[in-house]
């Protein structure tokens, strides 16, 4: 194999936490560095299992991480249905199960673990099922349609949680303890049993202190009856096992590789195996011995190894283990040190056996602070009390306040900045408030302006979900405190937002801005509704923008097709479609720059600017380039700007397709659009990305295949990457998606508000774009396209239509009543060899002595 | 609001009313200076520099004009185009920060033709 120029970096296990590993190696730039492959044993990318159990209501789809099965850097390979079968870290090797050997120069093992099943006689027949994968799942579901009863081996965490799904089955259902208790790991005796009535209340059968002897057959085979030691057998058809897990370690094993005591690779802080180029994150790995059954700490794990992979020095140092879930209805929390085995530690009790509330605080020996608990029925207090043992602050004078129902008291406290308040992603109360205060928390300037957006930018809340209250409650907190009222008008003359607004005007059929502010508004508008609804006519009219009474709403650029530059004067900016130029309009350009005394620069979207231009002069200015065959490249206009291009096919000897020609048909298709901003759009040649397609609006990729559709990236203040829409599409399904992706954008989106923001304030992000725009599932497609149709159809240059129109022509005067006159406000520099704005320290007169024509 | 030096001379005509676009604006060159000359949607007609203080460039009439609620009042006013400070029309103070403000004009629609007078003195707000 030729030496790979680029760092191999291979991931065993596309779970939960290999997957949480690959996002944050994207996200941190590790891919900068390295390709990564993921190989996963399961058929479908990694989905939510921890919320397995909703799979019966919500299908696979809806847990999945990944739903279209490819990340959205080109550098990621994601290998599925295929198992890692050895391991060789002499070579650096892997062995996959397709025979493939795969070389690496740094492993991740991310293997989770496997359901124990005890060795009892009879646990491998054919009713027999374990519950840790859709698989799983989707087999016990068709097994319970023939059956009436069903048991659950083990009464923890996870066994409730099949006792659950047996339950909504429809199955009688009986679970079967060994320990005293259930959830003997997370809770007290008294919670316990205070479960165990809430369970019985369901109609579930709870058999504790009951030991699995054999898994009888009937004479088919099949399981018939589960025998008990010293006790009555029960008559069962199904049986699943949950009697704990066990970390999947037999490719280490095999490799060598040194494992724990109680099972696990064994792993330092850093997550570093026995072998340096191996690591091991999530329920396989075993930190100084010592497996976390849990998701959250597999997620810090991830974020050590990439951290140590990026040559920082994180360390895992252990974890939270406090669990809050939903069984069957009732609550259940425990967290901290909930079995009081501090030394010197006191506990506070409360009970009340009507309803079924057992709350338990254990305090610390001078009783100031709280060093865990356990809830039972009740757990609303979770979200506060959990942070309170991280963060180690001090408790309130009366301490049972907080487990006392909230009618008989209940207490309000006054969080500390510090304070951890989602375990799951390591997100403090300081972090909330950031993201709701801070200006740069969104693209378009703005902070998030509710507790979704604050889940979405600092994950506080997307995993268990258990910190969501208290996250809602921090951002409730803060808008009140500040006094600020979530308003979501465009301006204080419309009381709508922009996507209201589109809809008025469609509706309506509207084309004059005083029909809509008198209708549906108040006041005579400003510089913010007045260019917004410009935007919506030119949008949905295809008219030309100077049109009638429309050019007194326009924003400057757009009222004179040109960039208003600081000193009063206008930039010109020709449109050259994917970049392409001959070196025929090469010259005009420089001719018109020469004659005109223009200053040029080549711009950051691939095409030449000339800035300087006097307002009276931009009508002699375009007639010189329209008559060379050129048009307006809307470097004025909230709309298409440029659709970049890498050199592609043609000429690039890595090129899999023609990008010009597709940046110039894309661009040509586009041009003119007017949008709620701007829209830019990039095409490349192979996966290398030369046209920077994925820092734009919509970007396109070449492969083999075809064309990978991204959408939602931009530079800019805060870069988003684009993000994969689709992958290998042939032109007319890519063209067809875009049109819809842009007229959907257009429609909905808030005034000044790029693809990137759009699309994450969307309920559903990218996924409800994609159900939109590539499963039709509005069916909104055919008319989304045929709203594109008619822009593409009635497309004008506005820079032709003006010089050929006297009535537009005639604002194109530096003086109503001296056209010819030059501003004499405007005056310039040499810089370089060419014009500069030259700073003005106040206005300039001309003296009375200019003679000025009387109007006529 | 008295204009002070609003003789008959001082004022000059620069255009007829129907050259500016309601909610538009000119730019008229009075006495060697850059004069702004602003249309409302009711008719009214306001002149003021047309230097814009805060970019520093003569633009003012290029400006969007419209609304704003400024206590209970409707003000018209112009929104610089460069970067978009808010004008009164009445008294050339800007909304945002009234410690600055630039100059009107007298201003007078006689016969359809729009004709600027003398600089107002400083209005003090
Ligand atoms: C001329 C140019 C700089 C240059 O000399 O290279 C430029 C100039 C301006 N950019 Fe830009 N941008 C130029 C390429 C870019 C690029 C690069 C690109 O397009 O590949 C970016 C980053 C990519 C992107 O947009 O995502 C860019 C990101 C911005 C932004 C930030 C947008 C954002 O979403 O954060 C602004 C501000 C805005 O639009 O609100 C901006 C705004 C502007 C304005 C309109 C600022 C203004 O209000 O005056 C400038 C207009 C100058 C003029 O009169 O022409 N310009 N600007 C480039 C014109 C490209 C063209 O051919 O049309
Ligand atoms: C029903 C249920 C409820 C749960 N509830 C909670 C909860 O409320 N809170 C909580 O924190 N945790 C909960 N968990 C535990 C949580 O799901 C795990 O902690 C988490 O999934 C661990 O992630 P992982 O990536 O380490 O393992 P996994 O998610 O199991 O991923 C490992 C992946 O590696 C694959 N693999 C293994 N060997 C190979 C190989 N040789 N080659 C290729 N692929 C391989 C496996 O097929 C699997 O897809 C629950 C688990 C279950 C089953
Ligand atoms: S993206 Fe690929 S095809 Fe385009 S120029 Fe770069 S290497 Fe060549
Ligand atoms: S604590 Fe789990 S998502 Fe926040």
């Amino acid at each position: 194999m030729a030496p790979h120029l680029r760092k191999q970096l291979v991931v065993v296990g596309h779970g939960m936490v290999g997957h949480r590993f690959v996002e944050s190696a994207i996200s941190r730039g590790l891919t900068e560095t390295y390709d990564i492959t993921v190989i996963g044993e399961e058929s479908r990318p990694a989905y939510d299992r921890v919320a397995l159990t909703s799979f019966f209501e919500v299908g696979d789809k809806a847990l999945s991480f990944l739903p279209t099965g490819q990340y959205d850097d080109p550098r990621v390979t994601l290998r599925l249905g295929t198992e890692v079968v050895a391991i060789s870290p002499r070579q650096r090797v892997v062995t996959l199960s397709d025979g493939e050997d795969l070389a690496y120069d740094e492993l991740v093992m991310a293997t989770g673990a496997a359901p124990f099943v005890p060795p009892v006689p009879g646990h491998d027949l054919e009713n027999c099922f374990v519950y840790r994968t859709i698989e799983d799942l989707e087999a016990i579901r068709t097994a319970a349609k023939k059956a009436k009863v069903g048991a659950v081996i083990g009464g923890g965490l996870l066994g409730l949680e099949a006792a659950n799904a047996l339950h909504q089955l429809g199955l009688e259902t009986h679970v079967v303890e060994l320990a005293p208790r259930l959830m003997a790991v997370q809770i007290d005796d008294m919670g316990g049993r205070t479960l165990n009535r809430h369970i019985d209340g369901l109609g579930l059968t709870v058999h504790t202190g009951a030991m699995t002897e054999a898994v009888l057959a009937d004479k088919k085979g099949r399981v018939e009856r589960l025998a008990l030691k010293d006790r009555n057998p029960l008559d069962v058809d199904i049986v699943v096992f949950s009697a704990g897990i066990r970390p999947r370690d037999a490719l280490a094993r095999a490799a060598g590789l040194d494992v724990a005591e109680r099972g696990g690779v064994l792993v330092d802080e850093s997550l570093r195996s026995s072998d340096e180029h191996i690591w091991a994150i999530g329920e396989c790995a075993a930190v100084h011995g010592r497996m976390y059954g849990l998701v959250a700490p597999g997620y810090d794990m991830a974020e050590v190894v990439v951290d140590r992979l990026l040559d920082g020095d994180g360390e895992f140092t252990g974890a939270d283990m406090s669990t809050k879930l939903k069984l069957l209805g009732v609550d259940v929390a425990s967290f901290g040190d909930a079995h009081g085995e501090t030394e010197g530690s006191l506990e506070l009790t409360y009970q009340d056996a009507v309803s079924g509330v057992y709350k338990k605080l254990v305090l610390s020996e001078d009783g100031k602070r709280l060093l865990g608990g356990v809830l039972v029925g009740d757990a609303e207090a979770y979200g506060i009390l959990r942070p309170m043992v991280a963060s180690g602050m001090e408790l309130p004078e009366n301490p049972e306040e907080l487990i006392l129902p909230a009618s008989r008291g209940g207490l309000d406290l006054e969080m500390p900045d510090e304070m951890q308040v989602c375990s799951c992603n390591d997100v403090t109360k300081a972090q909330i408030k950031h993201a709701v205060s801070d200006e740069s928390t969104l693209n378009d300037g703005s902070p998030c302006a509710d507790a979704v957006c604050v889940t979405k930018h600092t994950r506080a809340g997307s995993t268990c979900g258990s910190c969501k209250p208290v996250v809602k409650k921090i951002v409730e907190d803060y808008f009140a405190a500040t006094g600020k009222a979530v308003d979501k008008s465009l301006c204080e003359h419309f009381a709508m937002t922009r996507q209201e607004l589109f809809e008025v005007v469609a509706v309506h059929g509207y084309n004059r801005f005083d029909d809509i502010i008198a209708g549906h508004g108040s006041g005579r508008g400003c510089d913010i509704c007045k260019p917004a609804v410009a935007s919506i006519l030119a949008s949905l009219l295809n008219h030309h923008v100077l049109d009638g009474s429309n050019r007194i709403l326009q924003d400057t650029n757009d009222a004179y097709l040109a960039n208003l530059q600081r000193n009063g004067t206008y930039s010109v900016v020709p449109r050259i479609p994917g970049g392409e130029i001959t070196p025929d309009k090469l010259i005009v350009i420089g001719e018109v720059a020469k004659e005109f005394g223009l200053y040029t620069k080549i711009t950051g979207g691939q095409r030449i600017d000339m800035f300087g231009a006097r307002m009276e002069d931009l009508p002699a200015i375009w007639k010189r380039l329209v008559d060379a065959g050129m048009e307006s490249g809307h470097a004025y206009g909230k709309s298409l700007r440029t659709v970049k291009s890498c050199v592609g096919s043609t000429w690039c000897r890595y090129g899999v397709q023609d990008s010009v020609g597709l940046a110039i048909e894309l661009e040509l298709r586009y041009r003119g659009l007017r949008s709620p901003h701007k829209l830019k759009g990039g095409v490349s040649g192979c996966a290398r990305e030369c046209a920077e397609a994925r820092s734009k609006d919509f970007g396109i990729i070449a492969t083999e295949k075809g064309w990978n559709l991204y959408v939602a990236g931009n530079g800019g203040a805060i870069p988003a990457h684009a993000q994969l829409l689709a992958g290998d599409l042939d032109k007319d399904t890519l063209i067809r998606y875009l049109d819809r992706f842009l007229m959907y954008y257009i429609r909905t989106a808030d005034r000044l508000q790029r693809t990137a923001p759009w699309v994450e304030s969307l309920d559903g992000g990218l996924d409800r774009v994609r159900e939109i725009v590539v499963d039709d599932a509005l069916g909104l497609g055919t008319e989304l396209e045929a709203a594109m149709d008619k822009h593409v159809e009635s497309y004008f240059d506005e820079w032709k239509a003006t010089i050929e129109d006297p009535e537009k022509m005639a604002r194109f005067v530096s003086f109503v009543n001296a056209p010819g006159v030059p501003d004499p406000n405007i005056s310039f520099r040499d810089e370089r060899g060419q014009i500069a704005p030259a700073d003005s320290d106040g206005p300039v007169s001309l003296g009375t002595s200019i003679p000025v024509g009387a109007p006529q | 609001m008295v204009d002070e030096a609003a003789t008959d001379a001082t004022f000059e005509a620069v255009c007829r009313l129907d050259q500016i676009e309601k909610e538009g604006g000119v730019t008229a060159l009075v006495r060697g200076e850059a004069v702004a000359v602003f249309r409302t949607y009711e008719d009214e007609v306001f002149a003021l520099s047309n230097y814009d203080p805060f970019g520093k460039a003569s633009v003012l009439s290029r400006g969007i004009v419209g609304s704003k609620t400024v206590g209970e009042e409707q003000v018209p006013f112009v929104a610089s185009p460069l970067l978009k400070q808010p004008f009164d029309l009445r008294t050339g103070v800007c909304i945002d920060d009234p410690t600055v403000a630039v100059p009107t004009y007298a201003v007078r629609v006689v016969d359809g033709v729009v004709s600027v007078g003398a600089r107002r003195g400083t209005i003090q707000s």
